[in-house]
């Protein structure tokens, strides 16, 4: 029971859970989408700046949420700073494949951008508890929609 | 059908002062057989769908097997034997609910469709811009979202009764919003996430003496506690089969015949009219002229069969076993470290809403599920409620007619176990 509890539930995820980085609202933000996961009522706001060359020069957020959804916008917060939109929505892809799929090809992704994957992987165990992956993804879609210039997201 | 009625007569009957066997109860549940992650199923979960007793699931396979044809149509053995039992089943809800005439019962899919179907028959007709709805703070989704799609058709002022802090339904600030513009009070008797048990007969008289219609979303209470329509003297009540270990699928909409008969109809089709012209139809008396279409048939027998499991256990035994299921669960989540109860009001069926200092309602719900909990998670369909108390979700363990002290410990166990991961 507990092994995978402690495999999904790692202390960098606990970490980040009590104490979220970026977890403010800045006034420059560009970019703000609003995200909420219907099924567990877990909401959230995410603020980008971007500058003209889109590159992403803030993140932040706020909201309420579980463990899983609050580490894994705060861990997304870091990692998104000095990255281009292209750049982000490649990374999503990337952790998104990691925490669906099991067969996901970790070797090939991290060719790519071996650091942000590996500090992401705390968030994979998700994929041995399927409900979850909506909570680790949450603040991805927000980032998603924000840049795209939507507002609003849920994840069904 | 004497096949049907046999596999019901092995309950002890509802003698008064009856020993309310659980271990006996839990014989009935095969799934309670289950493992989950090798551990023993302990299904707290009942508030939102309540497991199914063998004599439940015996009966609708008999049906399958033995009896089915569709109803109210054929001239033969097998349709009338099947018309037989769904008329049946609809005097097994009648009498269950102590309606005065089995046309007042109407079968619908779910608690909600018979909210939408007062709603859209007899709000539309009867209801006029400017008149006024009230509801309370601690509605389910399916007793709000109907009367606000009512409200903007028609121009209704939706009004909101408010609950004390601990979950008490305050009648004083609820008397102060009736005026002769309401028309209808639509409450709920139980409420799914805080366990209140609101004073019923207090709104019912209030509301009448306003002059407005009454309402009761009788979901959570049914289950519960046994539910008089005339004492209570409400003027519709609702619920459904599957909380009340009966199939999903089915429901019931009780209506007062006067009331009932003065509405339109709500869906058109078969089954529901006298005669059918290019030019012309006409409706068909009640109970059909509520039911269009080929019915939940099936689901309606087997909620039948789950009435007489129940009613055989006794409403009044049940609502004694939960009451002391309750207490002891409260007392024993009371000394978890960092625990908090949402809804503590004296008057509360056997739902135990908490939130943890430590961890997420979510978190809460994944952990323990490692150790064979099932407990729900998150704002339970009430999300104005969770607004109203500062939340965004709750856990929620639910306890049924198959649970037992122990259930309650090995909840505690495991939220122990949240403890130590989430400090």
């Amino acid at each position: 029971m507990f092994d995978e509890l402690r495999e999904l539930y790692q202390e960098v995820i606990l970490d980040h859970g009590r104490n979220p980085r970026n977890f403010r609202h800045p006034e420059d933000a560009t970019c703000t989408a609003h995200g909420n996961n219907p099924m567990c009522g877990d909401t959230l706001t995410v603020y980008l700046e971007l500058d003209d060359d889109g590159v992403i020069r803030d993140a932040a957020f706020e909201g309420k949420g579980c463990a899983i959804s609050v580490a894994s916008a705060s861990m997304m917060t870091e990692l998104l700073k000095g990255r281009t939109a292209a750049e982000a929505k490649r990374l999503f892809d990337s952790f998104h494949g990691m925490c669906t799929e099991d067969d996901f090809d970790m070797a090939a992704a991290e060719d790519a951008d071996p650091d942000a994957l590996e500090r992401l992987g705390v968030l994979a165990g998700v994929r041995e508890f399927p409900v979850r992956v909506k909570c680790a993804t949450l603040a991805w879609h927000t980032m998603s929609a924000a840049m795209a210039g939507e507002t609003e997201v849920t994840t069904e | 059908m004497s096949d049907v009625s046999e596999a019901m007569d092995t309950r002890p009957g509802d003698r008064p002062g009856a020993t309310f066997d659980v271990e006996r109860v839990r014989a009935d549940f095969p799934i309670l057989n289950e493992t989950v992650h090798g551990r023993p199923l302990v299904f707290l979960d009942s508030a939102a769908s309540a497991q199914k007793p063998r004599q439940v699931i015996d009966t609708v396979r008999h049906v399958y097997e033995h009896e089915y044809a569709n109803v109210h149509r054929g001239a033969y053995h097998l349709s009338e034997r099947a018309t037989a039992l769904y008329e049946g089943a609809r005097d097994k809800v009648r009498d269950f609910l102590n309606a005065r005439d089995r046309k007042e019962i109407i079968f619908t899919s779910n608690v909600t469709e018979a909210i939408n179907l007062v709603a859209k028959s007899w709000g539309r007709a009867f209801l006029e811009e400017g008149d006024e709805i009230i509801i309370s703070e601690m509605e389910h989704h399916s007793n709000i979202v109907p009367w606000q799609m009512l409200r903007d058709e028609k121009g209704l002022t939706l009004k909101i009764a408010p609950v004390s802090d601990d979950g008490v339904f305050l009648l004083d600030d609820f008397k102060r919003l009736l005026t002769e513009r309401t028309k209808l009070v639509a409450i709920t008797h139980v409420s799914n996430v805080l366990g209140t048990i609101t004073p019923a007969e207090e709104i019912v008289r209030l509301a009448h003496d306003a002059g407005a219609k009454v309402l009761f979303d009788g979901a959570q209470a049914v289950v519960h506690m046994p539910v008089d329509v005339q004492a209570l003297d409400c003027d519709f009540y609702g619920f459904t089969g599957h909380k009340l270990y009966g199939p999903s699928g089915i429901g019931v909409l009780y209506g007062k015949a006067e009331l009932l008969d003065a509405m339109p109809p709500f869906l058109g089709g078969g089954d529901m009219i006298r005669s059918v012209t290019f030019e012309k139809t006409t409706y068909a008396p009640l109970p059909a002229k509520f039911e269009a279409g080929t019915p939940p048939i099936v689901q309606a027998i087997g909620l039948g069969a789950a009435i007489d499991y129940v009613s055989a256990l006794g409403l009044a035994n049940i609502a004694a076993h939960e009451r002391d299921l309750l207490t002891y669960a409260t007392q024993r989540l009371a000394s978890v470290e960092g625990l908090r109860l949402i809804g503590t009001a004296p008057d509360k069926a056997a739902v135990a809403s908490f939130t943890m200092e430590s961890a997420h309602p979510h978190d809460i719900s994944t952990v323990i599920d490692r150790a064979g909990v099932a407990i729900r998670a998150g704002h339970h369909c009430a999300e104005p409620l969770m607004a109203r108390l500062g939340l965004v979700a709750t856990a929620r363990a639910s306890f049924g007619i198959y649970n037992r002290r122990e259930d309650a410990d090995v909840l505690v166990d495991a939220l122990e176990t949240v403890r130590e991961i989430f400090g």
